[in-house]
């Protein structure tokens, strides 16, 4: 039951814990929507459970968490764990500060792509459309 | 289609033993239409029409996401199993959206509501096919009530709306005067209105122009229940408890004066209609998508004669 080509990508984007800087969502979610998919927009404060909730409830096909608290090494994998203990085949991008040597341990923990403050509109839907082409894989 | 089948019966099958992803999936199947989605609705077609729905709609920042959180949130934790679909307008320039509802809904969800975003993906008429269908995936899977919430700006939003057994209209204080009250269709589907941000100056100006409007509209008898005028500041929880009394007030209404069947059936020829409108619109499309201009053939006799021979068809997909 592949896609239909009409279909949009849905994207779950949140912010997990205590982390009060949402602009940087706020504009991806508009680069998302630019690129033709629709954002599931659940905004600040969000627990894995919350995100999880959603995912399920929404078929999305992709989860987007942006951090700015250098939480990212701890919450990152934990979402990533959170989805597949809920046995949902559904990537994890990150946005936001992550140091580039964080990144390998991020790729270890299954994510499937972080985003840096540089990245373009291109960048960030090229990044969310790969990882949801890899989906069960 | 053999695979697709037995994904849809395997669906089925767990969302009816509570399993809410089979649920979010069929969901999805629906949306997008074609074989799979006519498949959901044989299926869940004899499960439903059991749920109270609820129609919600109004202008763009009335206060309808807050309206339908709070109402949600109340059902939920009470004995209810309520479901809310929430429409939001994609980007006629790219097809994307931003679906923000659930931002709102937070404690609904948290208080088991099932919350579902949705996207009007600008195709004409994709929304009235899609939007019952959903309901009725819902409905199927024992929730009760399903709340549909869309902005009342576009024709399909409101017509969507308006298809449900309760109508829920959200104006604000200087929404406009009496006459634009008469003028504005979006007033004459609504079975309760709610007047939101009421601490704001114009409110009662408001709830007066409303009055009057129904008190004509009861002239010409066009209503058989007077609609039922809420005051509400929804942000601050207040009057909500108005709002939710008047919506269980008038499902009662519904059952007890045996209006339901009538809606239903209403709703039922609706969506036969929009069916068709959708299978005559594919056919169209497929008609003319290789026809070249003849010189001398007026557009006119070219759509009979392509009428004529479409007639005589006697398969549909």
């Amino acid at each position: 039951m592949n896609k239909k080509e009409n279909s949009p990508i849905r994207v779950v984007l949140a912010k997990l814990g205590l982390d009060g800087h949402d602009r940087g969502l706020k504009v991806v979610a508009r680069m998302l929507r630019d690129a033709g998919m629709e954002v599931v927009y659940l905004g600040l404060r969000q627990t894995t459970e919350m995100i999880v909730t959603a995912v399920e409830q929404e078929d999305a096909d992709a989860v987007g968490i942006s951090m700015h608290n250098a939480g990212h090494l701890t919450l990152a994998p934990r979402m990533v764990q959170a989805l597949e203990d809920a046995g949902l085949d559904v990537p994890v991008v990150v946005g936001g500060i992550v140091p580039d040597s964080d990144l390998e341990a991020m790729a270890e923990a299954g994510v499937a792509g972080v985003l840096g403050p540089g990245a373009s509109a291109e960048d960030v839907a090229k990044c969310v459309r790969e990882a949801v082409a890899t989906r069960g894989e | 289609m053999a695979s697709e089948d037995s994904t849809v019966i395997s669906l089925v099958e767990k969302a009816s033993k509570g399993d809410r992803r089979s649920v979010g999936r069929l969901l999805t199947l629906v949306e997008r239409g074609g074989s799979a989605a006519e498949q959901v609705a044989e299926v869940t077609h004899n499960l439903s029409d059991k749920s109270h729905v609820i129609g919600i709609t109004g202008a763009p920042g009335a206060g309808k996401s807050t309206l339908t959180a709070s109402l949600a949130r109340d059902l939920a934790t009470s004995e209810y199993k309520p479901a809310v679909l929430a429409v939001d307008p994609s980007s006629p320039l790219t097809g994307g959206a931003i679906l923000g509802d659930r931002v709102r809904m937070e404690e609904a969800s948290e208080a088991g509501a099932f919350i579902r975003s949705m996207a009007t993906r600008g195709h004409a008429g994709g929304l009235a096919l899609a939007v019952p269908g959903m309901v009725r995936v819902f409905d199927a899977f024992g929730f009760n009530p399903i709340i549909i919430e869309t902005v009342g700006v576009g024709q399909v939003e409101v017509d969507v709306a308006s298809a449900a057994d309760t109508v829920v209209v959200v104006v604000t204080s200087g929404w406009g005067d009496a006459v634009q009250a008469n003028k504005a269709g979006l007033l004459e589907i609504a079975d309760l209105f709610v007047v939101n941000k009421a601490d704001r100056p114009g409110a009662s100006d408001a709830r007066r122009d409303l009055e009057l409007m129904i008190d004509l509209s009861q002239l010409t008898g066009q209503t058989i229940r007077r609609p039922e005028i809420v005051m509400t500041t929804a942000t601050e929880g207040e009057g909500l408890d108005e709002f939710k009394k008047a919506i269980s007030e008038h499902r009662e209404f519904l059952f007890e004066e045996e209006q339901i069947s009538v809606r239903r059936a209403k709703r039922w020829k609706a969506e036969v209609s929009s069916r068709l409108d959708y299978l005559i619109s594919e056919i169209v499309k497929e008609s003319i998508e290789n026809l070249e201009e003849k010189e001398g053939s007026s557009p006119g006799s070219v759509a009979r004669e392509i009428a004529k021979n479409l007639l005589k068809k006697d398969e549909l997909r």
